[in-house]
C-alpha cells in the first residue's frame, strides 16, 4: 500500500494531493474510468465479489451511500433525518474546541447540509484557516484540522465518512493544530 | 372548413381542457393554430429549455398560467449540482415587460429567487395563485413579498421546498383586506411563524378550503382556526401534541367533529398517538390521506387510524406500517385508487420494512389500485406475476427495493420475469421504475409489451446495450428515460438518434458512453442540447479524449439551441 502511494506521488504532478473531489471516501476515479459503472465502497465490493460473479461490474452499493440511491427526495431524506438525531439526541448541539482558544463554542450539526458548510461555519466561527480535505492527506498543509469524536469514543478526522453518518455518529468536535494534525493526516 | 366562423372554433376550443387536445387541434391547419393560440390561456412546459420565454408569448399573448418543470428528475436525488440551472427569474421578467396577464404560476424543480417573487408580485395586478414544488432558492423576504403585494391571491401552495428561513413576519405581512386566501401551504417552512397573525389570517379568509401547516404550529392554535373554518376540505396538522385531559384538546375535539368537509388529510409533522383519536370522526369521509411525514405513529396506532378509512382513494404511508398494516389496508380500503409506501430508515435495517407479501395483499384487495411507489425490503417474480394478475390497470408502477442489485431471494433469480408481467398485464402502464437484479430479459420485455409507456426510471439494471435498445425501438410512447448506474454505452445511444426529438429528454449517468459518443450525437442531432456534467474538473485536463467516460449526460429536445445560462461545469457539446 505504502509503496503504491510513493509511485503515484513521484510519477505526476502530485496533483491528486490537493485534489476536492466529491468521490466517495474510497474510491478512485482513475480506477473507476478503467472499470465499469462500479460505484461502490470498497468494503462492500468484496463480499459481492463472492456471491455474484459476473454480475461484479455492478457491486451492490452500502445501502444509503451512494449519491442517488435509494431515490428518496433530499427534502424527505433530511426530514428523515432530523427527526433521527432529534431522537437519538446526539449529532445535534456539540461543543467545539480549538487549540489555543480560551473558551469552547457550541454549534447545531442539523443547522449545515454539507462539509462545506459545517467547514465554512468553523471557519467564520474561530477565525482560521482549515483548507482543503483530500481523503490521502487529510487537511494536510493547512494550520489546522477538524476533528472529531465519535459515538465510541474514537477520535476521526472530519470528512472521511457521508455527511449524514457525520452527523448522527459526532459528539464533539476538536480543531487541532497544522502540527498535531500531521500525524492524523498521513495515515 | 373555409367558411367556419373563427368565434365558433374558439367556443368549440374552449372546452378543451388538456394540454394535448390542444396541441393536437393546433397541428391541424393554419387557421386552427391561429385561432387555438389566441385562445389558449393555460400553457404548461415540460422543460424550461425546451423553448423561451419570448417565443412562448409571442405565440400565446393571452397566457395566464404557465406551468414550467426545470431541473430533470434525477435532481430530486443530489445528481444534479444546485446551480445546474432552471431559474425562472426571466420568465417573470419576459412576462411582466410584454403586460402577460399572468394570473397562475405553477413551478416544479426551479430556482426561484427573492428578487423574482418580488417582481412576480409587483407585476401582475391579478395574479392568483402560486404553487412551488421541489423548487429552491429563495427565503421567507421572497413571500412576504407575495403576501404584502398580490391583493387577489387566492393560492399558495408550497410542497416540498428547500426555502431558507428568515423566521420574520411574512404570515404578518398579509394585509387586512386580503380575504381572498383558499388554498395556503406552507408545511414545508422550517422556523417558527407568528401564531397570531396566523390566527388572525384564518379568521377573515372565509373561503379557505385547504390549509397546510409546519410543525411550528401547536395544536392549541389549530383548534382556534379549526373552529372557525369548518369549511375546510383539505387539512395538514402542524404538531399535533396536547394533553388528552387538556380543555384545549376538548376544544379540538368539538372543532374536528364540526368539519364535516374534510376529505383530505396530512401533516402530523410531530405527533403524540394519544391523542390520534380526535381526528377518527373525520376518517370516515377521508379519500386522501398523507401520513408519510408523520413518522411519531407507530405500526399499531397507524393500523388502528387506517381502519377508521373505509373511503381511502389515496393513501401514503410510511414503511413502518409493515406487511400486516397492509394487510389492514387491503381488507379497509376497497376504493384505493393510489399508495405510496416511503421507507422510514434510508440505512436498511431491515426491521421497519415491508416485503412482497404487502404488496400481494394490497393488490389482493384493492382492485381498483392504479398507481404505486413501493419502497421495500425485497420483492420476488412470484409476487410480482400475482400483483399483475390482481391489477390490470396500472398506470404508473414503481418499485424501489432498497438494496437496487437483489435477485427473488427465493429463486436467486433476476426480477426480469415479474416486471415482464406487469408490463404486460397493464397495458395502459405510463410510468415504471425498476429496481432490483435485472438483465436484459427486462428490457426486452418492455420493448415488447409496454406500448403506453411514457417515462422509464432505470438504476443498476441490464447487461448490454441491447437492453437500452429494446426500449428505445419499442416503446414508441416514450418521452423520458432516465438512467443510472448500468452498462449501456455509445452503442444504444447512437443507434437510433432520431428517435431523442420525439422525447422530452434523456438522462444516462454513471453508464458507459464517452465523450466521443455524446459529440457524435450532438453533431449529428442539432436540435438536441447534449449536455454534460462535468463535476470535480474530472475532463477539464483532457477535453479532447473522446475515449472517456462522461459521468453525466443529460439530453433533450429544444427549439432554441443551447442555453445561455449553463455553468461552468456543464458543457453543451
Amino acid at each position: 500500500m505504502e509503496t503504491q502511494i510513493m509511485s503515484c506521488e513521484s510519477d505526476d504532478l502530485n496533483l491528486k494531493a490537493t485534489e476536492l473531489r466529491l468521490g466517495l471516501p474510497g474510491t478512485d476515479p482513475a480506477l473507476e474510468k478503467q472499470s465499469s459503472n462500479k460505484r461502490a465502497l470498497s468494503e462492500i465490493d468484496s463480499c459481492s465479489d463472492a456471491k455474484n460473479g459476473e454480475q461484479d461490474r455492478r457491486a451492490p452499493p452500502a445501502k444509503g451511500q451512494v449519491v442517488g440511491w435509494p431515490p428518496v427526495r433530499s427534502y424527505r431524506k433530511n426530514c428523515l433525518q432530523q427527526k433521527k438525531s432529534e431522537a437519538d439526541g446526539s449529532g445535534m448541539y456539540v461543543k467545539v474546541s480549538m487549540d489555543g482558544a480560551p473558551y469552547l463554542r457550541k454549534i447545531d450539526l442539523k443547522v449545515y447540509q454539507s462539509y462545506l458548510d459545517l467547514l465554512k461555519a468553523l471557519q467564520n466561527m474561530f477565525k482560521c484557516t482549515i483548507g482543503v480535505y483530500t481523503e490521502r492527506e487529510g487537511y494536510n498543509g493547512s494550520d489546522y484540522a477538524p476533528t472529531y469524536e465519535d459515538k465510541e469514543g474514537d477520535w476521526m478526522l472530519v470528512g472521511d465518512v457521508p455527511w449524514e453518518m457525520f452527523v448522527t455518529s459526532c459528539k464533539r468536535l476538536r480543531i487541532m493544530k497544522g502540527s498535531e494534525a500531521k500525524g492524523l493526516g498521513c495515515l | 372548413m373555409n367558411y367556419f366562423p373563427e368565434e365558433v372554433l374558439e367556443h368549440v376550443f374552449d372546452f378543451l381542457k388538456s394540454h394535448r387536445d390542444r396541441n393536437a387541434v393546433s397541428l391541424v391547419c393554419k387557421s386552427w393554430y391561429r385561432v387555438e393560440r389566441f385562445s389558449r390561456e393555460r400553457v404548461f412546459i415540460g422543460n424550461c429549455y425546451a423553448i423561451n420565454p419570448d417565443r412562448l408569448i409571442e405565440r400565446f399573448p393571452r397566457l395566464r398560467s404557465l406551468t414550467l418543470k426545470g431541473k430533470p428528475h434525477f435532481a430530486d436525488f443530489n445528481l444534479v449540482p444546485h446551480d445546474w440551472g432552471g431559474f425562472v427569474y426571466p420568465w417573470i421578467d419576459a412576462m411582466a415587460k410584454r403586460g402577460v396577464n399572468l394570473e397562475e404560476l405553477r413551478l416544479k424543480r426551479m430556482v426561484v429567487s427573492d428578487e423574482g417573487l418580488e417582481l412576480l408580485s409587483r407585476s401582475f395586478v391579478n395574479f392568483k395563485s402560486l404553487i412551488l414544488v421541489s423548487c429552491e432558492g429563495f427565503t421567507t423576504d421572497g413571500l412576504a413579498a407575495i403576501a404584502s403585494n398580490c391583493r387577489f391571491l387566492r393560492e399558495l401552495d408550497l410542497q416540498e421546498n428547500e426555502v431558507e428561513d428568515h423566521r420574520g413576519q411574512w404570515l404578518s405581512c398579509f394585509p387586512d383586506s386580503c380575504t381572498s386566501l383558499v388554498s395556503l401551504n406552507f408545511a414545508c417552512l422550517k422556523g417558527e411563524v407568528n401564531l397570531a397573525a396566523l390566527e388572525r389570517l384564518m379568521a377573515r379568509s372565509c373561503n379557505l378550503r385547504s390549509l397546510k401547516l409546519n410543525h411550528a404550529v401547536p395544536l392549541d392554535t389549530l383548534q382556534k382556526i379549526l373552529a372557525q373554518a369548518p369549511q375546510l376540505v383539505d387539512l395538514g396538522t402542524g404538531s399535533f401534541v396536547s394533553d388528552p385531559d387538556s380543555e384545549t384538546f376538548r376544544r379540538l375535539r368539538t372543532a374536528i367533529q364540526k368539519c364535516a368537509s374534510i376529505k383530505s388529510l396530512s401533516g402530523f409533522l410531530e405527533v403524540a398517538p394519544c391523542c390520534l383519536p380526535a381526528i377518527y370522526p373525520i376518517c370516515l369521509n377521508l379519500t386522501t390521506l398523507n401520513l408519510s411525514y408523520a413518522q411519531g405513529i407507530h405500526g399499531s396506532e397507524l393500523i388502528k387510524l387506517i381502519r377508521h378509512c373505509g373511503k381511502l382513494q389515496r393513501l401514503w404511508i410510511l414503511d413502518c406500517i409493515g406487511d400486516k398494516g397492509l394487510g389492514v389496508v387491503a381488507s379497509t380500503c376497497k376504493e384505493l385508487q393510489e399508495l405510496r409506501v416511503f421507507p422510514s430508515d434510508l440505512h436498511g435495517d431491515g426491521h421497519a420494512a415491508v416485503t412482497e407479501e404487502g404488496l400481494v395483499a394490497i393488490s389482493a384487495g384493492c382492485p381498483k389500485l392504479h398507481s404505486l411507489l413501493y419502497f421495500c425490503q425485497q420483492m420476488t417474480n412470484a409476487a410480482l406475476i400475482t400483483v399483475a394478475k390482481n391489477c390490470p390497470n396500472f398506470t404508473r408502477f414503481r418499485l424501489c427495493i432498497i438494496n437496487p442489485t437483489i435477485p427473488d431471494p427465493v429463486t436467486m433469480q433476476p426480477l426480469d420475469e415479474g416486471f415482464g408481467a406487469i408490463v404486460q398485464s397493464c397495458k395502459g402502464l405510463r410510468r415504471l421504475s425498476l429496481s432490483g437484479l435485472l438483465t436484459d430479459q427486462v428490457f426486452l420485455y418492455i420493448g415488447m409489451y409496454a406500448e403506453q409507456l411514457e417515462m422509464l426510471s432505470v438504476a443498476f439494471a441490464g447487461d448490454s446495450d441491447k437492453g437500452m435498445l429494446c426500449v428505445l425501438n419499442g416503446c414508441k410512447k416514450l418521452k423520458k428515460l432516465e438512467i443510472m448506474d448500468s452498462p449501456f454505452g455509445n452503442l444504444a445511444l447512437l443507434t437510433d438518434v432520431g428517435k431523442y426529438e420525439t422525447m422530452r429528454s434523456l438522462w444516462m449517468s454513471s453508464c458507459e458512453v464517452t465523450l466521443g459518443g455524446c459529440k457524435t450525437l450532438a453533431k449529428k442531432m442539432p436540435r438536441l442540447n447534449v449536455e454534460i456534467i462535468n463535476e470535480g474538473d474530472q475532463m477539464e485536463a483532457t477535453p479532447d479524449d473522446d475515449r472517456q467516460k462522461v459521468e453525466k449526460m443529460y439530453l433533450y429536445r429544444s427549439l432554441v439551441g443551447a442555453r445561455r445560462d449553463a455553468p461552468d461545469f456543464v458543457w453543451t457539446l
